[in-house]
């Protein structure tokens, strides 16, 4: 039987309606072969874990460009873990300062693409980290 | 971001230039290709301020008047927000361009659940007319005209300005302001929509049709290129988009009976300046020779003020990189010198630091001063179109012509621009843009200095305006405080007319001048749309 392919929900959060960064993403990982699934605009936390679940996902990529990613994803990781969603992955990419990383990181949200970040560089880390 | 793709030989010489619209550069230009082009003086261009404008809309371009400087400013509460635009009027800025926080440009209040850390934080929180009377306190709003960057609810702070202007003593007639007024290109491009787009194509109307009866030096649309090709459109589908939207605003304002002339010259258009320098002058000389044609031959327009393509020429967020952040500065003012070298009647620039975040008031006058001294300092005002002529510029600008009408009839074809919004083609179509456009870049097809090319050395730190949860505190006290000491029948009341003449489909601009005036609430006012409207449901299709 072939490797199932990985499923990703790419997720914007929020009342910011900036998604380009979010559907190029969404071609790159499908074009890298995952299965890749969009919210569309003006998701909340809980929205976002209900669709992670409906949809059996094995990754989340958030994408947060108002600046707002450290509250937006501690809020998530707190509704994963309430879930009981613990294999899910989290990542986030966006206008993220390097400063607010380690942050991140700390909540417990493994990979950080701010823009720009080649694809490679994420296709490789999700494809490497998914449901490990 | 990056200009056009460059074909080269092993020695490093061009072989090849494509534009992002697709045309080809070629390395010479003579006489011979305007004739091929089918140039002709007397239909193509004429002499500035004469049909079809395609040299600019006045006679003496900025001999007579130089540009307007408008930087997009506001954030945190109003109180900071005034504090900014006093600083910026004190050092010569002509006219304010309003930032409102995602809770209010998506109709929130700020102690609503969906604010939760986004009060204040890429613009202005404004809950009510109290907030608005602080932001505008102390400014002469007789004078000084204010871009509103708000589109969803564009109708409510129209009807805030006006309420504000008149506390403060100024009349509906004598005030003037910009909103965006486009939700079309929020669909496409920017994500700040509510309602489905029939209902909120109608709010649009509601607002040019209440500023031209009721206040009319209000420029009631600003038709936003803009946002399209930052979203990840081409120049010439940034301008054929930005017709096809604003011919879909036309056509809802004459089923009110109104002739296209009672209107159409308060249009204005906001369009980006970013990309290869040729490539962006021949985009608006095009455009506004197209939009000229546009008005006068589809519309049978006969003032030739209608036929104007006024607007903010400037920004350019989109070729700004996070890396090597300082280089911004000098990439922000070449595509100043572009919209200089297009006529732009009024421009503003994105900020060095604003790959990152909203600027700094440092950040914001380098901005400022970047405008200023290509008027003051270089000799842009010195006459008017100065590269028309110029055998290059010429064939291109029919060129791009020639591009764009193809994008227009291709919209036709799909039943016109809110019927391929509202199937999602126009999103597919940037979106995908978007990612070759990315590729191009990461691949280094596109060349960004500093990114993928000489991207070395060392990396200078950033001064950030940092986003304060203590001004949010401040905005929801306030909000509570409003709440316990407005009258609250009186909001009930004029709510309730709201909604009586929403339903009845009266224009609901005088129904929220007054519930402004009781203090309603943004999120309470567009509570009432939302009952009635519902909201847009995005095409999932990407």
């Amino acid at each position: 039987m072939p490797e199932r392919k990985i499923r990703i929900l790419i997720a914007k959060p929020g009342l910011d309606g900036h998604d380009r960064g979010a559907k190029v993403m969404a071609h790159a990982l499908r074009d890298a072969g995952m299965e890749v699934i969009y919210s569309g605009l003006h998701q909340t936390v809980p929205s976002i874990v209900k669709m992670a679940v409906q949809e059996d996902v094995d990754v989340i990529g958030l994408s947060v460009m108002s600046g707002a990613h450290v509250p937006i994803a501690r809020k998530l990781m707190e509704l994963i873990r309430k879930e009981g969603l613990d294999n899910v992955m989290v990542v986030v990419g966006g206008v993220i300062p390097t400063k607010d990383i380690p942050t991140l990181k700390e909540i417990g949200v493994q990979g950080v693409f701010p823009g720009g970040t080649p694809f490679e560089e994420s296709i490789t880390f999700i494809r490497e980290h998914a449901r490990k | 971001m990056g200009v056009a793709r460059y074909i080269k030989d092993e020695k490093d010489r061009i072989n090849d230039v494509i534009l992002q619209s697709g045309i080809r550069v070629k390395p010479l230009y003579t006489e011979d290709d305007l004739k091929e082009a089918g140039f002709d003086y007397s239909k193509d261009l004429c002499n500035p301020g004469e049909y079809p404008f395609t040299r600019g809309i006045h006679r003496l371009g900025y001999r007579s008047r130089e540009w307007t400087t408008r930087q997009y400013s506001g954030f945190g509460t109003p109180k900071e927000t005034n504090e900014r635009w006093k600083l910026l009027i004190s050092q010569g800025q002509t006219g304010l361009n309003v930032a409102f926080d995602l809770p209010t440009q998506m109709g929130y209040d700020s102690d609503d659940p969906m604010a939760e850390g986004e009060v204040g934080r890429v613009g202005m929180a404004v809950d009510s007319l109290r907030d608005f009377e602080i932001a505008f306190k102390d400014i002469d709003m007789g004078k000084i005209g204010s871009g509103l960057t708000i589109n969803a609810i564009a109708s409510i702070m129209v009807a805030m300005y006006q309420a504000t202007a008149e506390k403060y003593g100024f009349s509906k007639q004598q005030i003037s302001c910009t909103p965006q007024n486009d939700i079309l290109k929020e669909i496409v491009g920017r994500g700040a929509w509510i309602f489905p787009v029939e209902p909120a194509v109608r709010l649009i109307g509601d607002v040019i049709e209440y500023s031209v009866r009721e206040m009319p030096r209000n420029n009631p649309v600003s038709v936003c290129g803009y946002h399209i090709r930052e979203a990840g459109a081409n120049p010439v589908q940034e301008i054929a988009y930005a017709i096809g939207i604003a011919n879909a605003y036309i056509d809802e304002v004459l089923k009110r009976g109104l002739h296209i002339d009672d209107f159409v010259a308060r249009f204005s258009f906001n369009l980006d300046v970013f990309g290869n320098l040729w490539e962006q002058v021949a985009k608006f000389r095009a455009a506004r020779k197209l939009w000229a044609k546009n008005i006068k031959e589809k519309y049978g327009a006969k003032n030739e003020k209608s036929m104007f393509l006024r607007g903010i020429f400037g920004g350019g967020g989109g070729g700004l990189t996070k890396e090597q952040p300082e280089n911004n500065i000098v990439r922000s003012a070449y595509y100043a010198l572009a919209a200089a070298l297009s006529g732009a009647q009024t421009t503003a620039l994105c900020s060095y630091d604003e790959a990152y975040t909203i600027p700094t008031p440092h950040s914001a006058l380098i901005s400022l001063r970047t405008l200023q001294l290509l008027m003051e300092e270089v000799g842009l005002r010195d006459t008017v179109d100065p590269l028309a002529g110029s055998y290059f510029i010429e064939t291109l600008t029919k060129q791009m012509e020639e591009k764009i009408v193809e994008e227009i009839k291709k919209i036709d074809r799909l039943g016109g621009m809110v019927k391929a919004i509202s199937a999602g083609y126009i999103q597919k179509e940037v979106a995908r843009q978007a990612y070759e456009f990315e590729k191009g870049v990461q691949y280094g097809e596109f060349i960004k200095v500093g990114v993928n090319k000489y991207s070395g050395g060392e990396q200078g730190e950033v001064e950030l305006h940092e986003y304060s949860d203590e001004s949010a505190k401040e905005q929801i006290k306030g909000l509570k405080e409003l709440k316990r000491t407005r009258d609250n029948r009186e909001v009930a009341r004029t709510l309730k007319e709201l909604e009586k003449a929403t339903k009845e489909k009266k224009n609901v601009m005088p129904y929220l001048v007054d519930c402004c005036k009781a203090y309603a609430t943004v999120g309470e006012m567009t509570g009432v749309f939302r009952d009635i409207f519902g909201e847009f449901v995005e095409p999932s299709i990407f």
